[in-house]
Order: structure tokens, then C-alpha cells, then sequence
């Protein structure tokens, strides 16, 4: 193949070579001097002309607010108005504010339900997925589709699934002879509620993902295990889980970060309260406090320290990923 | 110069794709019928949602919030559909999601394949640290920009204005880093050096060579900022209004939360134009999105 393209100097001159191009005479017939000066421009800038796009998108909308926000965070800014230096009086205030821990556990043991069973359910299906099967393109497709879904479209549909009154969620478990749950109003009902519909959405898609992972798992493997005489179920556990270690510690990273940022599930599923994480702040997360400080009660000081906060969170998680990672790689010999 | 190198577009990508996963199904294990029931089980749990969308949709308001919950299709749909359509104005939010998710989606694709070419195969100084930046960069998350952009947007006069939504998307760390994981493998080097040895300037390389390359990574791309772009919420909740320059999603918040008289039917029927258009697009490409979210899942 390579070798079909590099024989064309050697023989006729390829019909699109620059110098019998007429497109581009006037470039072309410069001095020899100036076309390898452009040339080497061309070879030495071009890397940057390219990258540039990402990073000075990133510079403007990314990176020079992440600082700002930083810088905000140390001082008093109302909406509209300018900043006055308050130095880590954000910070120390969100420490001894009820609502800041309130929304700090909820984000936590909401990403906690709905992380858990998502990813267990999603290796569960992944393997089932991995058998010989008819209609095999069906059921992947099918079981992505929640991802096509977006958050507000979900989680209205969810919300009169769960309704108190009418839902059918509480009218299937009439049948089973349970008394209808309030899945707004109470604390748990409606963090398990909210979790519910994060797993839906995204359960498909983790499933994939193992999928393909577990397809790339050596057959040999497998040969050796039932050789050793090992029933399917331990073959799950000792050979398809420990290879494909690396996806499942990604989409552990992937889900936390999302769960970490939590925002429109509770927000729109709360209706009319969601804004504060329903009537008690029973399940505002720390997006919807520091969309409620924000722009609700106008103090983005105290919101961009929420948000720094939210940053630190996610280094932690990371650092921990890094520190994983490289003791698996030890474990291995790598 | 095109026609020779029309080969090698094709060559690594269905010797990767399609022979993995037929070499692997001839070894695999029959499933049982344990595997269809809980298969079936998981489809459904899956579908039902979707399905019970289009009966809401189709039914008065007053008949949504009565129980039992209605299970069957009623006659309602159409109605509601022109309710949505002209009075709460979904038809403009429509217009307005698909004129940013298309924007956004082609100017992530293009900027995303002109850096992954140059991280995978240009040699230039500092390339191994700007990678490992953009990488990093993707761990930061949306609420630590939310504020300033806010601001920025305010003072410009961009508030409730759709390019506060498209540019600070229009090019993403994870596009550039899927883009240079499908270039490093499956764009040979020796074809870069032999369309500058032909006295090609990057441009042309770009061109003839790179694009026909990565066109099929290119439309996976595509295809999964086209989705994320369309069901974006944070940050267009804040920069647009309801009632506005809405998003489908933006308008979807409005009528869920906002209104205290809400039709609950309108509200599904809302629901359902703004996910409709995706799920088309995953029946039609379902297997090329399944193959597009494993591609840029496992090599990472």
C-alpha cells in the first residue's frame, strides 16, 4: 500500500503535484529560498495552528473562569455587583452552614445509590450480552435507548411514574399490598427516586461499554478456567471481572464525577420546590445549592466557593483513581 | 493522489471492528433461556418509560393525573402536539437545538480531527504536555465556569442568545483525545510523509489524506456531541430563558417547574418532541452508536 504511493515520484509526476498545479502558479514559481522558508513554516507551525482551536477555547470559556471563580470566591460579589474582599470567609462559612453539609451528604448518598446498582446492573447485562443471542442488535439498542433521553425529558416523564397520588409506580406496588410511598416529600423515597432515574439513563450505556471491554478478554483464558474445571459463574469472577479491571475503575471515575455534578434530576423532578431540594432540602445536592446561592439569593462569593469546593472533591476522587491504577499496574508486573 | 489512497480508509478499521467480534462469537457460550427472560426484562424496564411518554402524550391532561394511569394510547395526541406547537412554542425551541447541537457537533469535529492529527503525528515541541492537559482539562467540572461565563455573557449581551451556548462549546478536550486515539492507529505514518514528500502543504494532507482516514471516527464524534449537545441542561438553564430562546431543554424546565397550572399532557408531549428526533436517529444508526460509545470508552 505505502509502497504504491511512494513509487509515483519515481515514475510519471502524480497529476496534483504542486508544480503543475495552475491553481496555485503564482505561490508556486516564487524563488526557492521562500518556498522552503514556507515550508518549514509550514512544518513548524502548523502542530500549534491546529491544537490552537482547544486551547483558546478552553483558555476563554474554560480555564481564565475557573481562576475567576476562584478569585470571586475569596470576596462578597452580589449579582451585578462589584466585588469586595472577604478573604476565606466563603469557605469558613460553608463549613459552619447546615445547608452546605446537608447538600454535601445528600450528593453523597445519592451518587451512592444510584453509581452502585447502576454499574453492578450494567456488568450484569454486559455479560448476559456477551452470550451467543439472537436478536442481539435489538437488545443493545433497546437497552440504550434511555440514553437518547435527556434529563428534563426523563424526569418529567419519571416524576408522574412516581407521583404520590396517581403514579403508577405506587399503584403496581397496591397490587403487592403496599401502602403508596411518598416519593416527593420524604427523605429516602425521594433520593431513591432521583437515583432511579440516573441509573436508567445511564445503566445501558455503562453495559456497552463492559461489553466491548469483555469481548477483548482473551478466549484462552477461558479455555484454561473450564479446563480447571471452573463453573461459569467463577469464571465471571476470576477471569472476565479481573480483565476487564481497568474499564470498570473508568466508569467507576466517569459515574462520581457525573453524580458529583447532579443538578437537573432533582431540580426538575422537585417541580415546584426543586430549586432547594424539595420543601425540606430533603434532596438538594451542592449544584442546586450553588445554583440556589447563586442565582436565587444572588451571593456568587459564596457559590463560587462552592463550586471550588466541588473541584477539590473531584481531585480526591481522581487521586484516589491515580493511586488505583498504579497499584493494579504493580500487582501486574507492569 | 486521492484514489491511491482511497485503500487504507477501509483496510484497519474493518480488521479491527468486524474481526474481533466475529472471530470471538464463534467460542462464546449459547445463552439459555434464563438470558432471554432477564434480557427481556432489561429491554423492557428500558422501553417502558419511552412508551409510556407517547401514552401521556396522547391523552387529556386531567385523564394523566387520574389513577390507574392510563396504559393504552388515547386520541389526544395531535392536540396536544399543535398546543405544544403554537402555544408554549416548542416548534421554536426544536429549530433553535437543532441549529446549536449541528453547530456544535461540526466545529467539535472539525477542530477535534485537525488536533488529533497534530497530537498523533506531528512532531512538535511540548506535544506530550499539551496532551496530557487536555486530558486533564476533562475532569473539570461545568460548575466552576458557570459563574464568570454568566458574567462574560451579561456584559457582551449575549444572555438568552444562542452563541452563549455554542461557544463555549465548540470544541471539547474528550473529541480531541478520541480523535488522536483513532489517528495514532489507524492513519499510517508513511502516507503523511509520502503526500509531503509529493510537496503537499498540511492543508492538502488534511484534506486528502487525513479526512478520508478519519471519516468514519468523524461521524461517531459526531454523532455523540450531536446527542450531548441536544440534551444539554446546565449551562443553557442559565444562559437562556424559558420563554425566550429556549432549548428544548430549557423549555422543558420552564414548562416542568415554572407554571403552577401545568397541563401534565402538554408537558410529556414536550418531553416527547424533544426526544423523538434521537430516538430516530438511534434506530437508523443504532449499531454505529454502539460501536462509537465502546470505540471511545475502552482505549482510554
Amino acid at each position: 500500500m505505502a509502497t504504491s504511493v511512494r513509487a509515483r515520484p519515481d515514475g510519471s509526476p502524480p497529476p496534483a503535484a504542486p508544480p503543475s498545479s495552475p491553481g496555485r502558479r503564482g505561490r508556486r514559481s516564487a524563488p526557492g529560498g521562500w518556498r522552503s522558508t514556507l515550508y518549514r513554516w509550514d512544518l513548524k507551525a502548523i502542530p500549534y495552528v491546529f491544537v490552537a482551536p482547544f486551547f483558546l477555547t478552553f483558555a476563554a470559556f474554560g480555564l481564565f473562569p475557573l481562576i475567576y471563580t476562584g478569585w470571586l470566591s475569596l470576596n462578597r460579589v452580589e449579582l451585578g455587583g462589584d466585588p469586595t474582599w472577604k478573604g476565606l470567609e466563603n469557605y469558613t462559612d460553608l463549613a459552619t452552614s447546615e445547608f452546605f453539609w446537608n447538600a454535601l451528604l445528600n450528593t453523597f448518598t445519592i451518587g451512592v445509590i444510584s453509581t452502585v446498582p447502576q454499574l453492578l446492573m450494567a456488568l450484569g447485562l454486559a455479560h448476559l450480552l456477551n452470550y451467543k443471542l439472537r436478536g442481539r442488535g435489538f437488545f443493545r439498542v433497546a437497552i440504550l435507548a434511555p440514553y437518547a433521553t435527556s434529563i428534563a425529558a426523563a424526569t418529567l416523564v419519571f416524576a408522574q411514574l412516581f407521583n404520590t397520588d396517581y403514579g403508577m409506580i405506587n399503584g403496581v406496588l397496591g397490587w403487592a399490598g403496599i401502602d403508596p410511598v411518598n416519593w416527593e416529600s420524604s427523605k429516602w423515597p425521594a433520593q431513591i427516586a432521583i437515583s432511579v432515574i440516573v441509573t436508567w439513563r445511564w445503566t445501558g450505556y455503562n453495559a456497552l461499554i463492559y461489553l466491548a471491554a469483555m469481548q477483548a478478554v482473551p478466549q484462552d483464558l477461558y479455555e484454561a478456567a473450564s479446563l480447571d474445571g471452573a463453573s461459569r459463574w467463577r469464571q465471571f469472577i476470576s477471569v472476565t471481572i479481573p480483565s476487564i479491571r481497568p474499564t470498570i475503575l473508568f466508569t467507576i471515575v466517569v459515574s462520581t464525577i457525573g453524580a458529583t455534578q447532579l443538578f437537573g434530576e432533582p431540580m426538575l423532578f422537585g417541580g415546584s420546590v426543586g430549586i432547594s431540594g424539595g420543601s425540606g432540602n430533603q434532596f438538594q445536592t451542592l449544584s442546586l445549592l450553588m445554583y440556589e446561592k447563586g442565582w436565587v439569593t444572588g451571593a456568587l462569593g459564596q457559590a463560587s466557593a462552592i463550586a471550588w469546593v466541588m473541584l477539590l472533591l473531584l481531585l480526591i476522587v481522581g487521586g484516589g483513581q491515580a493511586l488505583v491504577s498504579r497499584h493494579n499496574r504493580k500487582k501486574l508486573g507492569g | 493522489m486521492a484514489h491511491t489512497l482511497d485503500k487504507p480508509r477501509t483496510e484497519p478499521r474493518a480488521g479491527r471492528a468486524g474481526g474481533r467480534f466475529r472471530q470471538t462469537a464463534g467460542r462464546q457460550h449459547h445463552a439459555g433461556p434464563l438470558t432471554y427472560v432477564l434480557l427481556a426484562v432489561a429491554a423492557f424496564v428500558s422501553l417502558f418509560p419511552l412508551y409510556w411518554n407517547v401514552v401521556a402524550a396522547s391523552h387529556s391532561g386531567e385523564r394523566v393525573v387520574e389513577a390507574p394511569a392510563p396504559l393504552l394510547p388515547g386520541n389526544r395526541l395531535l392536540d396536544n402536539l399543535s398546543f405544544a406547537w403554537n402555544q408554549v412554542d416548542m416548534g421554536a425551541a426544536l429549530v433553535n437545538t437543532t441549529i446549536v447541537a449541528s453547530l456544535v457537533a461540526l466545529s467539535t469535529v472539525l477542530f477535534s480531527t485537525l488536533a488529533g492529527f497534530a497530537f498523533a503525528k506531528l512532531p512538535f515541541r511540548g506535544r506530550g504536555m499539551l496532551l496530557s492537559l487536555v486530558v486533564a482539562t476533562m475532569t473539570i467540572p461545568p460548575q466552576l465556569s458557570v459563574i464568570p461565563l454568566y458574567q462574560i455573557i451579561t456584559d457582551l449581551g449575549w444572555f438568552d442568545q444562542l452563541q452563549s451556548v455554542v461557544l463555549p462549546s465548540l470544541v471539547a478536550a474528550f473529541g480531541v483525545f478520541f480523535m488522536r486515539q483513532f489517528l495514532v492507529e489507524a492513519l499510517p505514518m508513511e502516507l503523511v510523509e509520502a503526500a509531503r514528500m509529493d510537496g503537499a502543504h498540511s492543508l492538502r494532507i488534511i484534506w486528502h489524506v487525513v479526512f478520508p482516514v478519519a471519516r468514519p471516527a468523524m461521524a461517531v464524534l459526531g454523532m455523540l456531541v450531536f446527542v450531548q449537545a441536544w440534551n444539554d441542561f446546565f449551562w443553557p438553564f442559565i444562559a437562556l430563558t424559558p420563554d425566550g430562546n429556549p432549548t428544548l431543554q430549557v423549555a422543558l424546565a420552564g414548562l416542568g417547574a415554572g407554571n403552577h397550572t401545568v397541563d401534565h399532557a402538554v408537558v410529556l408531549t414536550g418531553a416527547l418532541i424533544s426526544t423523538v428526533p434521537l430516538l430516530l436517529v438511534f434506530a437508523f444508526l443504532g449499531k454505529h452508536i454502539v460501536g462509537g460509545i465502546t470505540a471511545g470508552a475502552v482505549k482510554s
